[in-house]
């Protein structure tokens, strides 16, 4: 049988100073990891929950974005036609849209930031059905009429129902707040894809995407097979969720390697603080160590008990680090979202998955800062230890 | 019967045959004992003397498996533990030595109780039975009533009653006392010996003791001296009732 564990628990407790130490480092550490990682699960999340599995996306071939897309009325027309479209009473589930980007003042500091504002098809509500007005009304077709999501109506100063706003060389009417569940739609401007489209002095019967509404997530190849083969198209079609996985990638990456690396650097300083803990565990307590091994507990068994207490000591860092960084879950904050140029809001998302994950990194980090001092402690000569002050 | 003469018989519990121990120091080879024979039977209490550094305890570290020799041979009960492996030791030690240390040894963080039962966690026993074990053991020592005290709750004498208990509740087959009674005052030091003398005399214990007091020593069956790394006889002395050093 093992060294009791309450040898580990009391002994820890006996030396709370020098564990505190410790504990704070990898507490730290795990906080600074978590709070990384939910940002950048944040932004993710947010395009994500974006799309829909059972929208796809049509673009120009060859287009990284909605940006540098296009797609004519007379293309839009034809895929209306094909089959896995799903159809209202009023016709066809699809929503031919345009993009531009304005900018409007941020409530938090009156600087401009930059706004997507996407002009849809009157059945935009009806592709995404996700999507609800929660104030005022949806645009009237043909009239210069926004609809905003709920963080634009909370960031941006002149967005607000009733206010006249001008851009584009044009002036606009606010009519109305949609909810988009948290997602980037929440970030943007809604009008009449035509009206922006005339306003911008663009050409009429050219949008940048489609949305199409399916029968169900299954009828996508079937969708996508019939645009392949048409020779009049030469369109992309992708899931929409997959379209804004896409979209979310760069700032992911970036947000994660930058945090992975300051979480390494700082989870080097918190296995040196382990390790010094540890260390001086384990000269602190030679005689007690030569006594057990006197007694007949084994090396093995000293390994794993001074492991124990190192996965003790980085285990309560680890709570201590995650519970540190809960008040940050649902916090709002915004980023460019470098594919579109325009700002987004979303929110740090702190899961019980990504606690896990910290919890884990701090038991690495007991681990790596209690062997080498348990192996010490094995390997010291029992019979002058015993003799040890 | 105790002999340093290497002419023991099959009797001997513990037979040490031209045992030699050298260490390195600076490149200096300096021999702490030299071709020591030892023969002690089954419930015989031996006390070793000597002057500092002749040896005394690193004969102790030998017979208990805590050090390996430079030359010679150990058995006990059977067993030759010269060449057994490390690991093969410490399932030897856990077997068959009880320790005595003079500074106690206990650990500071666990209760009497947790410390007695240490090397009964290396026993298949169960949980029920080890406390048996444990409450039996602190009843011989007369320590029924600080059974949940920590060491810093206890005397120096209740302390060394406890590594008593520590010691012989596993039932080894021979209990070492490195200087049991060398941090106790003289009151302590006597129980402390007449706790020893009733574990040889009424449950025939095997005790191989190094003391540096002569009143100590003088309890043990036999006082063996050590001398420039050799054991000499210095008196056999005839078992006493306890009560009492002589």
């Amino acid at each position: 049988m093992a060294i009791p564990v309450v040898y580990n628990l009391r002994s820890v407790k006996e030396r709370w100073t020098s564990a505190v130490v410790a504990v704070l480092g990898i507490a730290g550490t795990v906080g600074v990891f978590i709070a990384m990682l939910s940002l950048a699960f944040g932004f993710k999340a947010t395009l994500v929950s974006s799309g829909s599995t059972d929208n796809a996306m049509v673009r120009r071939a060859g287009s990284t974005s909605e940006m540098d897309s296009s797609i004519s009325l007379d293309q839009v027309k034809i895929m209306e036609e094909f089959p896995g479209v799903a159809h209202a009473s009023t016709g066809p589930l699809v929503t031919p849209e345009v993009v531009v980007i304005a900018p409007f003042p941020l409530l938090s500091t009156g600087t401009d930031a930059n706004v997507q504002v996407r002009g849809v098809s009157p059945r935009a509500l009806d592709v995404r059905s996700k999507i609800k007005m929660v104030q005022g009304r949806f645009f009237q077709p043909g009239l210069a009429e926004l609809v905003v999501g709920r963080n634009v109506d909370k960031t941006y100063a002149g967005l607000n129902i009733g206010d006249s706003v001008k851009f584009g060389g044009g002036t606009w009417r606010v009519v109305g707040v949609f909810d988009a569940g948290g997602s980037a739609f929440d970030s943007e401007v809604w009008c009449d894809a035509r009206v922006l489209n005339q306003i911008y002095h663009r050409p009429e019967n050219i949008y940048q995407s489609l949305t199409v509404h399916l029968d169900s997530a299954n009828s996508l190849q079937q969708f996508k097979d019939a645009a392949t083969a048409d020779p009049r198209l030469t369109v992309d079609v992708s899931p929409e969720i997959e379209y804004y996985a896409k979209q979310s990638r760069t700032l992911t990456t970036l947000i994660v390697v930058l945090g992975g690396i300051v979480a390494f650097v700082m989870g080097i300083g918190a296995v040196f603080g382990a390790l010094n803990t540890m260390y001086s565990a384990v000269a602190e307590r030679s005689r007690e160590i030569a006594t057990l091994r006197a007694l007949g507990f084994g090396a093995g068994s000293v390994v794993f008990s001074f492991m124990i207490e190192a996965l003790l000591i980085s285990l309560v860092g680890g709570l201590l680090g995650s519970v540190a960084v809960l008040p940050l879950n649902g916090l709002t904050t915004g980023a460019m979202n470098w594919q579109t140029f325009s700002h987004l809001a979303f929110a740090f998302r702190i899961t019980p998955g990504l606690l896990g994950l910290g919890i884990i990194f701090a038991l690495l980090m007991g681990i790596l800062g209690g062997f080498f001092p348990a192996l010490r402690a094995a390997r010291r000569p029992v019979a002058p230890a015993l003799r040890a002050m | 019967m105790v002999r340093v003469d290497g002419g023991g018989g099959s009797n001997s519990l513990i037979k040490a045959r031209g045992l030699g121990k050298t260490y390195s120091r600076g490149g200096e080879q300096i021999q702490v004992l030299q071709a020591l024979n030892l023969d002690v039977e089954q419930g015989e209490f031996v006390a070793f003397m000597g002057p500092s550094g002749s040896g005394k305890t690193t004969l102790l570290n030998l017979l208990g498996g805590l050090d390996v020799p430079s030359a010679g041979s150990i058995t006990v009960a059977g067993d030759e533990i010269t060449h057994m492996s490390r690991s093969r030791l410490t399932q030897w030690r856990a077997r068959h030595v009880g320790f005595i240390f003079q500074m106690y040894n206990l650990i500071p963080v666990l209760t009497a109780f947790q410390n007695v039962e240490l090397p009964l966690l290396l026993t298949s026993l169960s949980k029920a039975q080890r406390r048996q074990h444990v409450e039996t053991a602190l009843g011989v020592v007369g320590l029924s009533d600080r059974m949940h005290h920590f060491p810093r709750q206890l005397s120096g004498g209740q302390e060394q009653r406890v590594t008593i208990a520590r010691a012989i509740v596993s039932d080894p087959t021979f209990l070492l006392c490195d200087e049991p009674t060398g941090d106790l005052d003289r009151k302590s030091a006597d129980e402390i010996m007449e706790l020893l003398l009733r574990l040889v005399k009424d449950h025939k214990k095997t005790v191989l003791m190094v003391t540096h007091d002569p009143v100590v020593a003088a309890r043990a069956d036999v006082t063996l001296h050590l001398e420039k790394g050799v054991l000499v006889e210095a008196g056999r002395l005839q078992p006493v009732a306890s009560g009492g050093v002589r």
